[in-house]
């Protein structure tokens, strides 16, 4: 990619509360946006995704939370110094958020058309008829019929769609240079979700604007994301572009993952392949790799401090931006027998099936995007 | 490329980037096509939830009518309202004029109860006893009102200062929010008419000195009360939006967070309206109200019939049912939309 948006480095979160012990929600993350790029930024629940993006956003409370680490805007200003006016200078015009939940992220009240004006007199200075035109324009650029009409109604008149749609358009009415959507599609139904995940490619291929996609979904991943940063308990586990992380996913957690996608192809009764455990199955980073005690390729090794980040098996050129994996076992995908199976699946031309998406989108993509880099 | 059931599972995994090599017409038309399936789909599967509802008010005055307690309340507060405005032309006498002084002496035990020229009797001073009530339905409701107000506007003002302070203002915020609720904390540590009696003694015996002791003791209960509605707003998501998308903070809190908070506290400005008017007649009771002979008020002439109780209860019963059924309406009224305002009550 061409320049670097937003430079991530050693972004770390600490919660502290008086008389409990202080809890690292993320530890060390790092990573990169280019300009226009699509990010994603994947892991089950309580793996830091959302603090990694409020933090970013300077939206943390002040109170009991402990931020390190850098976020370059720019390779200069670090959003994580900025003082709360210079930060909230540059919410909406320069960075933007859709959260999860598109009826609690409306204020139930007030009507859609004075929520989306507000952003619009807040950092275009557009007031009265030509801000409510411009509303007007955006909700009908997100997709959303009659857009006068909307403009006049409250959120709880608005399908979970459309609500989702006003959300991007507010985020999106100041033209901002990235776009942090945290699980935005989680509270839709399927076919919202497909019409969500189509409007935001558009505005990123349209308006070249960089998305930071979290999700735990990694069908979303497949078919949005140019480059996927994996996440566990507060740190990237594996890093890598779409294609040979679907292809040969490095990290056994990440292996895990995508075995664990129920197919349709599936032969009858064969069970899924769930990793096994919970989330709170851990340890700490510091005494080693936090994925261990899940880890079907566990051994002592694994316990000798956190494990580096290195290069994957299959990175063909080493360097930052390459397939990174933090593991001292990376499971190389020629050997492991489930694996094996599963490279036959995503051949160009084989009739790829709707749920295994992440195998089926990588080389489906791939043309496209080996032309962009 | 998949049929109309792959695309029914998103993302579906087809046509991750929609440009092909081939060019960008292409490219686009390969979305469209790809956008229109999907638009397609969902108009298929849409429910009917993009129906038009209503607003928050509309919605909950649509379940006010259909609420029983509701309808009482109000009928009750329309007569009262009615009775408040043309009680003093419907007045078959003059509430003042000791018309009937001969016939009534109260140091021998001779009182005049309900006869066909007075439906209600007479007072200790032979006035029409009726007369009064309807011309004292004004000023009860007068004191009532006011007295709410005072509370209400003054309640609002520091509660709303100290919950905008706390949940936005940082750290200078939550000092600014101690202070404030340590003293609003100390008015609520005080009994309320032993409050509204100092208020009242301070300030001597007046028409006036009865509204604002009274609106004095609501003070607190609203400052409280909005704070907290404030603050469990200021918690909400769509403030973290709103913070997400640069939102100055004074606007945050001006166009989302407080007209959010609101509804708690219309509800309790109802009930407060009923303490309000039990309180003024408390006052009065007390000989803290209003002095003006010429103004007949409820609590006045409960206060005055408390003399003679054992010879003519009917005297004290009369200002007292009135107190009882007005404050009763209010507070039926301000149940019922406690419930109707109440999000988790809704169908």
């Amino acid at each position: 990619m061409t320049t670097r948006l937003l430079t991530v480095e050693d972004l770390t979160v600490t919660f502290t509360a008086r008389g409990r012990r202080d809890v690292t929600a993320v530890s060390g993350v790092s990573f990169d946006i280019g300009a226009g790029e699509v990010v994603g930024l994947v892991g089950e629940s309580g793996c830091g995704k959302s603090v990694t993006s409020l933090a970013l956003m300077g939206l943390l409370p002040r109170r009991g939370v402990r931020t390190g680490g850098r976020a370059l805007l720019d390779g200069s200003t670090d959003l994580l110094a900025l003082d709360d006016a210079r930060i909230r200078d540059l919410r909406g015009t320069q960075l933007a958020m859709v959260f999860q939940d598109p009826l609690s992220s409306l204020n139930p009240v007030v009507p859609i058309g004075v929520q989306v004006t507000e952003i619009l007199r807040r950092h275009r200075g557009l007031r009265g008829e030509r801000a409510r035109a411009e509303a007007a324009h955006l909700l009908d650029r997100v997709g959303i019929p009659d857009p006068a009409r909307r403009l006049k109604e409250y959120p709880h008149q608005l399908s979970g769609g459309m609500r989702q749609r006003a959300l991007i358009a507010m985020a999106v009415a100041c033209a901002p240079r990235l776009l942090i959507a945290d699980e935005p599609t989680t509270a839709l139904d399927v076919t919202i979700q497909a019409q969500i995940l189509e409007l935001l490619r558009e505005l990123v291929d349209q308006e070249g604007t960089a998305l930071l996609m979290i999700t735990h979904d990694l069908g979303v991943v497949a078919g949005l994301c140019d480059r996927v940063n994996v996440l566990y308990a507060g740190k990237v586990v594996e890093a890598a572009a779409r294609r040979p992380l679907f292809a040969a996913p490095a990290h056994p957690y990440t292996h895990g993952l995508l075995a664990s996608i129920p197919r349709l192809d599936a032969p009858r009764g064969q069970p899924l392949k769930p990793i096994r455990g919970s989330v709170n199955d851990t340890i700490a980073w510091a005494e080693g790799c936090a994925f261990a005690p899940r880890c079907d390729h566990f051994s002592p090794a694994c316990l000798e401090g956190t494990p580096a980040q290195a290069p994957a098996p299959d990175a063909a050129v080493p360097g930052p931006r390459s397939h990174l994996v933090r593991c001292v076992h990376p499971v190389n995908t020629a050997t492991a027998p489930d694996a094996a199976r599963r490279d036959g699946q995503p051949r160009p031309g084989h009739p790829p099936h709707p749920p295994s998406e992440p195998p089926g989108a990588a080389p489906a993509a791939s043309a496209t995007k080996e032309k962009a880099e | 490329m998949g049929t109309e059931t792959t695309g029914a599972t998103p993302p579906d995994g087809d046509a991750p980037r929609p440009a092909p090599p081939a060019g960008t017409a292409a490219g686009t038309a390969v979305t469209s096509r790809r956008k229109d399936r999907i638009d397609r789909l969902a108009e298929l599967t849409a429910r009917t939830d993009t129906s038009t509802g209503s607003g928050l008010w509309v919605e909950a005055l649509r379940r006010l009518r259909a609420n029983k307690t509701a309808l009482i309340g109000l009928g009750v507060l329309a007569v009262f309202l009615v009775l408040a405005v043309i009680g003093p032309w419907i007045a078959p006498y003059s509430p003042t004029a000791q018309t009937w002084r001969g016939e009534v002496f109260p140091n021998r035990g001779i009182f005049v109860g309900p006869r066909s020229g007075n439906w209600l009797g007479l007072d200790h001073l032979g006035r029409d006893e009726l007369s009064r009530m309807l011309v004292g339905a004004r000023q009860t409701l007068l004191v009532g009102v006011v007295a709410t107000l005072i509370g209400f506007t003054v309640g609002a003002l520091i509660g709303g200062f100290s919950g905008a302070a706390l949940a936005l203002g940082g750290r200078a915020g939550r000092t600014v929010d101690t202070v404030v609720m340590r003293f609003t904390d100390m008015l609520l540590a005080l009994p309320s008419l032993l409050l509204a009696v100092s208020v009242a003694a301070i300030m001597g015996q007046s028409l006036t000195t009865v509204m604002v002791a009274v609106g004095v003791v609501q003070i607190p209960v609203f400052a409280r009360l909005l704070r907290g509605s404030m603050l469990a707003q200021a918690n909400s998501d769509y403030v973290l939006a709103a913070r997400a998308l640069g939102v100055r903070r004074r606007r945050i809190v001006l166009a989302h967070v407080l007209p959010n908070s609101l509804g708690p506290v219309i509800v309790q400005s109802t009930l407060a309206l009923a303490t309000a008017i039990i309180e003024a007649a408390a006052l009065s009771f007390l000989g803290l109200g209003n002095p003006d002979a010429a103004q007949p008020e409820w609590g006045v002439m409960l206060a005055q019939a408390q003399r003679f109780f054992d010879q003519a209860p009917m005297m004290a019963v009369y200002p007292a049912l009135g107190i009882i059924i007005t404050a009763l309406g209010f507070t039926l009224l301000g149940e019922a939309m406690r419930e109707a305002l109440d999000p988790k009550l809704r169908s």
